[in-house]
């Protein structure tokens, strides 16, 4: 093993080591330290879950596919092309986390199970979006034609995004009383418990990413070395 | 079979008082073309002279197409350079495109336009002079006068092929790249193109053909060379080629590269 | 400018190859009318005729019509290899983008306007005076949906996608548009004027000039191979 890969190998183990624990201490900060919630009980626990994975989705794992779509057309490297499939599987992930965990935490406190509130509508639209950049991927086959053709994708659904969300808050701001919120008041200990739930899954977003994109990036070098094996091949079959 | 890979140009050599030789219609060096992991073009070496016709023969699979589809500007090399009348293909796409016509058993028509609209139509694109005259003169040219008001639909194949040359030589571009042009021709339309193929080897233009045909291929060229497995395996002028024995000469190319992988 | 003349050339042969007998604007005016005509069905009769649930209706088909467009006019090139053919020539990828786009703008804005009078006539809502707006608001539409269809019926062309694929990436997208369109026209539809719309018609114009930058910008990356 080189040098430079078993230093990668090594930051990788201290990644996973340093998110497992910070999970850990997450999960016994919601569940255990932060105090229940006065009216709606020990189901508002779920919460820590569900807003962090939805700030993910939200936030950093679709802005780096968009990103990523952006480095790509303009260098032609498939390294951003992995790179951003990865986060956009990671990212329709916990959208789909974030989707799920909802409908449970607002059915026995709000008594349905879906609001049109414009956070989650938003989520639900985004979810569609990065599907179907996950099935593009899927049927385009492999190599510089996938790549340009889910990067295309990747820059418009990411700019779309803040326009469906307008579009849904203008909705609300005209139909109150049909689109209901997420409101509730929230004391320090549990302002506590949400921040370090959102270190924990930002860090398990960037742990999820290095350790899929480096296998991927591995699988392409392997796809590399054998193409040169071949070429080398050839050549020395007496031509 | 050894591949001779880049042939010193004939006839051309370096004297006092006479300016450097002409630059080459093609060039082509080091060319790479990988789709995905499998690679389609090897390494490639190629250098034509203007108003040269040279034939590639080669299996399919060897690279013809995509070639041509690198000198036609339609993909990009995954590595090397390539040259049409000194013209990066990739940095100077737009120039290249209009230097090279395409004739290939895509007939590039539309079914529903009449086969002067279809002229017309190419002829904008290419932004072509006068447009409508030059058209008319190709039609004429192409002996399809009489039927240029009718749909492209209601023509045979060897009629659109004919009108695809037409469209081809609109802009008057100084490379042709055929791509198997025989393709689904009957007799009468094999012979008809190769007609027309041989009355466009005036040497003001330069033509590169593919082709399986080893018979129709050799008659026409000034060189032939077969493609095998994205590399070429043999390259010589016509000249020094035993046409009687050429086909023996391509199995044994085709046949070693086989053997070897 | 050589630009638009050559967008023009483009747009002109594909209206000649579809007047000549392509049926793609039959299917788009038989598939929005049946859209509205289904979704009636499933509807409760007889309420408020001009309310925004039965703009979905009216904007549904706008969509589902306007997708058959869309994608055929990526699909027309496929036969004889004429996408290569356009590629060949030395024009601009932008152009080849315009031509299409123009295209499909056209069809798409005259089925619209065919859908909305068969939705007036259906639920006995009056245009009355706002005829001028809702066709300014049609056109508004046409142009979001035509933007982003045509680059992604190039992108779907590009890995051979069936019609349902199209729509499933494009309808995603859409979202904004849909609202906007659809409290636009009910608020027309009940004699009211874009003014009193707020916000609605600029959020269809942001929508409308964002993605076509976009859309003219990204196309290059669609069709080179």
């Amino acid at each position: 093993m080189k040098s430079g890969s078993k230093r990668r190998a090594y930051a990788t183990s201290a990644l996973v080591i340093v998110t497992f624990a910070l999970i850990l201490f997450a999960l016994v900060e919601a569940l255990v330290i932060a105090p229940r919630e006065a009216t709606m009980g020990d189901i508002q626990r779920l919460f820590y879950f569900h807003m962090p994975s939805a700030w993910i989705a939200l936030g950093p794992a679709f802005t780096v596919v968009f990103g990523l779509s952006i480095a790509y057309l303009a260098t032609g490297k498939m390294v951003y092309d992995r790179w951003a499939g990865a986060s956009a599987e990671i990212g329709v992930i916990f959208t789909t986390i974030t989707l799920m965990t909802g409908p449970i935490w607002a059915k026995p406190i709000w008594g349905v199970y879906w609001t049109w509130e414009p956070r989650l509508t938003t989520t639900l639209v985004l979810w569609f979006i990065y599907v179907g950049y996950l099935l593009l991927r899927s049927i385009a086959g492999e190599g510089p034609r996938r790549a340009r053709l889910s990067a295309v994708y990747g820059i418009v659904g990411w700019i779309d995004v803040p326009i469906v969300f307008l579009s849904i808050w203008l909705w609300r701001t005209v139909h109150p009383r049909l689109l209901t919120g997420h409101g509730f008041d929230m004391d320090s200990r549990m302002v506590t418990a949400l921040m370090i739930s959102l270190a924990a899954f930002t860090l398990l977003y960037v742990t999820l990413l290095v350790l899929r994109a480096g296998t991927l990036d591995i699988a392409a070098e392997v796809t590399a070395l054998q193409a040169r094996l071949r070429r080398l091949d050839r050549r020395g079959g007496g031509r | 079979m050894t591949a001779p890979g880049i042939e010193s140009p004939p006839g051309i050599h370096s004297s006092p008082g006479i300016e450097s030789p002409p630059a080459p219609a093609v060039l082509v060096r080091g060319l790479r073309k990988a789709y995905g992991p499998m690679e389609a073009l090897c390494g490639l070496d190629l250098r034509l002279e203007p108003g040269v016709f040279l034939t590639i023969f080669g299996p399919n699979g060897a690279g013809k197409t995509t070639l041509m589809k690198v000198l036609a500007t339609l993909t990009r090399p995954t590595e090397g350079t390539a040259l049409v009348g000194g013209k990066d293909v990739v940095r100077d796409a737009p120039a290249v495109r209009k230097r090279v016509g395409v004739i290939s058993h895509n007939t590039y028509l539309y079914a529903q336009l009449t086969a002067i609209e279809n002229l017309e139509f190419y002829a904008r694109m290419y932004r072509v002079q006068a447009g409508r005259e030059r058209a008319l003169a190709l039609l004429a040219k192409m002996d399809l006068t009489r039927r240029m008001n009718d749909r492209v639909a209601t023509y045979s194949r060897g009629m659109q092929q004919r009108l695809s040359v037409a469209r081809a030589l609109l802009h008057d571009p100084e490379l042709l790249l055929l791509d198997e042009p025989y393709t689904g021709l009957d007799q009468h339309a094999s012979r008809m193109l190769a007609e027309v193929l041989e009355g466009l080897r005036d040497g003001s233009r330069t033509v590169i053909m593919t082709t399986h045909n080893l018979q129709e291929g050799l008659a026409g060229c000034d060189r032939a060379a077969i493609l095998v497995e994205g590399q070429f395996v043999f390259d010589q002028g016509v000249s020094e080629i035993d046409a009687s024995g050429f086909q023996e000469t391509y199995f044994a190319c085709v046949h070693e590269e086989v053997l070897q992988t | 400018m050589a630009f638009f003349s050559q967008a023009w050339a483009i747009v002109r042969k594909d209206l000649l190859t579809e007047l000549r007998g392509a049926s793609t604007i039959i299917s788009m005016v038989l598939m929005g009318l049946l859209v509205v005509l289904v979704f009636n069905f499933g509807t409760e009769p007889g309420t408020q005729s001009a309310s925004l649930a039965r703009a979905g209706v009216l904007w549904a088909a706008f969509l589902f019509s306007g997708v058959i467009a869309v994608g055929r006019s990526f699909a027309s090139e496929k036969e004889a290899g004429c996408l290569d053919g356009l590629l060949l020539c030395p024009v601009d990828r932008g152009v080849i983008y315009l031509g299409k786009l123009l295209g499909n703008l056209i069809l798409v804005f005259v089925t619209g306007v065919v859908i909305l009078l068969f939705f007036t006539v259906v639920y006995n809502v009056g245009i009355g005076t706002s005829w001028l707006q809702l066709l300014l608001l049609l056109v508004l539409a046409s142009v979001g949906l035509s933007t982003l269809g045509t680059l992604f019926a190039a992108v779907a062309a590009g890995v051979r996608a069936r019609d349902a694929l199209l729509t499933v990436f494009i309808f995603p997208l859409l979202v904004p548009l849909v609202i906007a369109a659809a409290h636009c026209s009910t608020l027309l539809l009940n004699g009211k004027s874009l003014a009193d719309a707020g916000l609605w018609p600029w959020l269809l114009v942001v929508y409308d000039v964002v993605f076509l930058a976009v859309s003219f910008i990204v196309f290059d990356f669609v069709v080179e191979d």
